[in-house]
C-alpha cells in the first residue's frame, strides 16, 4: 500500500520557525499537507531526501487558524476545519488546482478536529460547540451536509477516530470523557452488523463512555482506534495513557506516567501504541497477554551532548549576556524543541503494522521516525 | 542563599514545569473568541473582566461556564509573607507572587517597584498590568508565549525573577537607609 524507504533512524523536516498545528500525508507519502498556527494548508512535495521549500499549493479558505486537516487515500480529497467554524472538502482539478467545497457543519463554535472514515464516504468533525458534525455528500443538492451526535457532550470535543467498519466514531473531549458514539447515516449505508461494542446503532447512540479518571479530571487529548476496532486507547492531561477493550466488558486499563501530559496517541501494532506530547519526546508503549499496559522505551534516544570545557572568556562572556554561566540548557536533549501537536503513521506493512511514523510540533519540526532502525537502536526492542 | 530559599525556588520551578502545558483553544462560550481561560472561565478568584450578559443565543447560565477548563490553583508557600499562587487552565496560566516585606520601607519600595514594571507590562511580555488580589505581581503566560519561546526558560525567567527580587529590594532599602542617614547628619550639622 504504501513506498517503504530505508532511511536512518529519524529524519528531521523544518519548515519555518512557526508552529506546525497538524498534519496529513497522501497516499503515496510524496507530498504532505500541513498548516503553519495561520489560516492557510500549504502542501509541500518531496523531493529526493527533502522537501521544495516553497509549497506546490498553498489552500487559501479558512478566515481563522486551520485546526484539523485529513486526506483521503483513495479518493484524495484533503478535508480541513478551522477555528472560524467552517470545514472544506479540497478536490485536485485537472489542472492540478485543489478547490474548495464548503460544508454545511451547522455549528457556532470553532471546529477543533476532522477525521474521513475509512471508506473516505463520510467524516467527522469536532468542535467547540460541544457536538460532532458527521458529513456526507448529499447527491442530489450536490453539496456536504452534516447530521449531529450532541448527547451527553458536555464540553469541546478535542479528538475524533474511525473504527475500521466506518460507523463507530470514538470522540475524546474536555469534559474528561471518551465516547464511543455511532455513526451510521441511514440515507447513504447499509444497516451495520454487530461489533463488541453494542448491537443496536440508530445515529448518536452512545455505544459506551469511559471517564478518563474518577473525580480528577483529565481533557482528554487523542483517541485512536486499534487495527481490528476492539480496543481503543486515549490519552489525557493527568499524564495518563489508557486502553479500553471491548472484548473483555469494556475492561479499562490506565497507566499513569511521570512524563508530562501527552497530546497525540496512536496504535503502531496491534498490541503497542506510540505517544507524545509536552514531553517532546515519543513514547512506546504495549499492552501484554494480561491486557495490562506497560512502558516500553523513549523513541527519542538523546544524545547526550558533551559537556565541553568551559572556557574563561567563554563563561564571563555567557554571564554578561544571559547572566548564566551554563549554556548547555539552551536547547532540550530531544529531537523535537517544543510540544508534539500531532502524531500519524508514515509508512506500514501488509498487516497493517507501522514501520514508520512522524510526529509534528510546535517547534514547526516534521519528523519521521523508522522503527526498523529504532529496533536496531536499541536492541532488544520489538515494536 | 539561604536554606529555604532553595527548595522554595524548586518546588515553584517543578510546579510551573508542569504547569506550562499549554495548548491553543477557542472559547467555547463566545463565538470566534479566543481569550485566556483562567481570566475569563467563572468561579474563580480574579475576576478581573469577564463576558457578561447573555450570549447571543444560549440562555442557560451553565453553557456560559466553563469550569472544567479550569484546574485546581497551586499554592507554594515559604512562610505567611512569601508564596506563589499558581492557577492553570487549558490554554494559560496565570503566576502571582507574593514578595516578602519585612518592614513599611520594603512595603513602600515593593509597591512603587512593582507599580513601575506594571505600567511598562508590554515590555516585559508575559508581565500582568494588575496584580491579584493579595499578592504584589502577577504573570500571564498564554499558549502564544510558549508557543513563541522555549517553556525552560520561560520557567527561568520567573525562577530568575524571583531570586532577583528579594536581592534588589534589600539594596534599595539599604540606599534610601544610607541616604537619609547622610540627609540626617547634613542638616543636623547645622544645631
Amino acid at each position: 500500500m504504501f513506498y517503504s524507504r530505508s532511511f536512518n533512524m529519524t529524519e528531521v523536516h523544518l519548515f519555518g520557525t512557526h508552529p506546525i498545528t497538524c498534519h496529513a500525508w497522501n497516499r503515496d507519502r510524496t507530498k504532505v499537507a500541513l498548516s503553519l498556527n495561520n489560516n492557510e494548508v500549504n502542501i509541500y512535495v518531496r523531493n529526493g531526501s527533502q522537501w521544495n521549500p516553497e509549497p506546490e499549493s498553498v489552500l487559501q479558505g479558512h478566515d481563522f487558524r486551520v485546526t484539523g486537516i485529513d486526506w483521503a487515500p483513495n479518493t484524495n480529497r484533503i478535508v480541513t476545519c478551522g477555528a472560524d467554524r467552517n470545514a472544506y472538502v479540497w478536490t485536485q482539478g485537472d489542472n492540478c488546482k485543489w478547490s474548495p467545497t464548503l460544508v454545511l457543519l451547522r455549528i457556532n463554535r470553532a471546529a477543533t478536529c476532522v477525521k474521513w472514515s475509512p471508506l473516505e464516504n463520510k467524516f467527522a468533525v469536532g468542535s467547540g460547540a460541544r457536538l460532532i458534525s458527521i458529513c456526507y455528500f448529499e447527491q442530489e443538492n450536490n453539496w456536504w451536509v452534516s447530521k449531529h451526535i450532541k448527547k451527553p457532550i458536555r464540553s469541546t470535543i478535542t479528538t475524533v477516530d474511525w473504527h475500521p467498519n466506518n460507523i463507530l466514531l470514538a470522540a475524546g473531549s474536555t469534559d474528561f470523557k471518551v465516547r464511543i458514539f455511532s455513526a451510521w447515516i441511514k440515507d447513504i449505508e447499509p444497516k451495520p452488523t454487530a461489533t463488541p461494542w453494542g448491537v443496536k446503532m440508530p445515529l448518536g447512540q452512545l455505544m459506551t463512555e469511559f471517564s478518563n479518571s474518577t473525580g480528577e479530571g483529565g481533557w482528554v487529548h487523542s483517541v485512536s482506534f486499534s487495527m481490528d476496532g476492539n480496543r481503543v486507547c486515549w490519552v489525557g492531561h493527568d499524564s495518563s495513557v489508557s486502553v479500553a477493550d471491548a472484548t473483555k466488558e469494556m475492561a479499562k486499563t490506565q497507566l499513569k506516567t511521570k512524563s508530562l501530559p501527552f497530546t497525540c496517541v496512536t496504535w503502531v501494532s496491534p498490541t503497542s501504541l506510540v505517544a507524545a506530547g509536552h514531553g517532546c519526546c515519543p513514547v512506546l508503549f504495549s499492552v501484554d497477554e494480561t491486557g495490562k499496559l506497560v512502558h516500553v522505551t523513549k523513541l527519542d534516544i538523546a544524545q547526550k551532548k558533551e559537556a565541553g570545557s568551559l572556557s574563561a572568556m567563554k563563561k564571563f562572556q555567557s554571564l554578561d549576556r544571559t547572566a548564566r554561566t551554563d549554556q548547555s540548557d539552551q536547547t532540550l536533549a530531544t529531537v523535537h524543541q517544543n510540544t508534539i501537536t500531532g502524531i500519524n503513521v508514515y509508512t506500514a506493512d501488509r498487516s497493517g503494522k507501522a514501520t514508520a511514523i512522524s510526529t509534528c510540533g510546535a517547534d514547526s519540526r516534521l519528523v519521521i521516525w523508522n522503527f526498523d532502525s529504532l529496533e536496531q537502536a536499541l536492541g532488544e526492542l520489538k515494536i | 542563599m539561604s536554606a529555604t530559599l532553595r527548595p522554595y525556588l524548586n518546588a515553584v520551578r517543578h510546579t510551573l514545569s508542569a504547569a506550562i502545558c499549554l495548548q491553543n483553544f477557542n472559547s467555547q462560550v463566545v463565538e470566534r473568541h479566543n481569550k485566556p481561560e483562567v481570566e475569563v472561565s467563572e468561579n474563580n478568584l480574579g475576576l478581573d473582566f469577564k463576558y457578561d450578559g447573555k450570549v447571543e443565543g444560549e440562555s442557560s447560565r451553565e453553557a456560559r461556564s466553563s469550569k472544567e477548563l479550569l484546574m485546581t490553583p497551586v499554592v507554594v508557600s515559604r512562610n505567611e509573607k512569601e508564596r506563589v499562587l499558581v492557577e492553570p487552565s487549558i490554554n494559560s496560566l496565570r503566576i502571582s507572587i507574593a514578595i516578602k516585606q519585612a518592614d513599611e520601607i520594603e512595603k513602600i519600595l515593593c509597591h512603587k517597584f512593582m507599580r513601575f514594571m506594571m505600567m511598562r507590562a508590554e515590555n516585559f511580555i508575559i508581565l500582568r498590568r494588575k496584580p491579584i488580589e493579595g499578592y504584589d505581581i502577577s504573570f500571564l503566560i498564554t499558549n502564544l508565549h510558549t508557543e513563541q519561546m522555549f517553556k525552560h526558560k520561560l520557567v527561568d525567567f520567573v525562577i530568575h525573577f524571583m531570586e532577583e527580587i528579594d536581592k534588589e529590594i534589600s539594596e534599595m532599602k539599604l540606599a534610601v537607609n544610607a541616604r537619609a542617614r547622610e540627609c540626617a547628619l547634613e542638616y543636623l550639622k547645622r544645631f
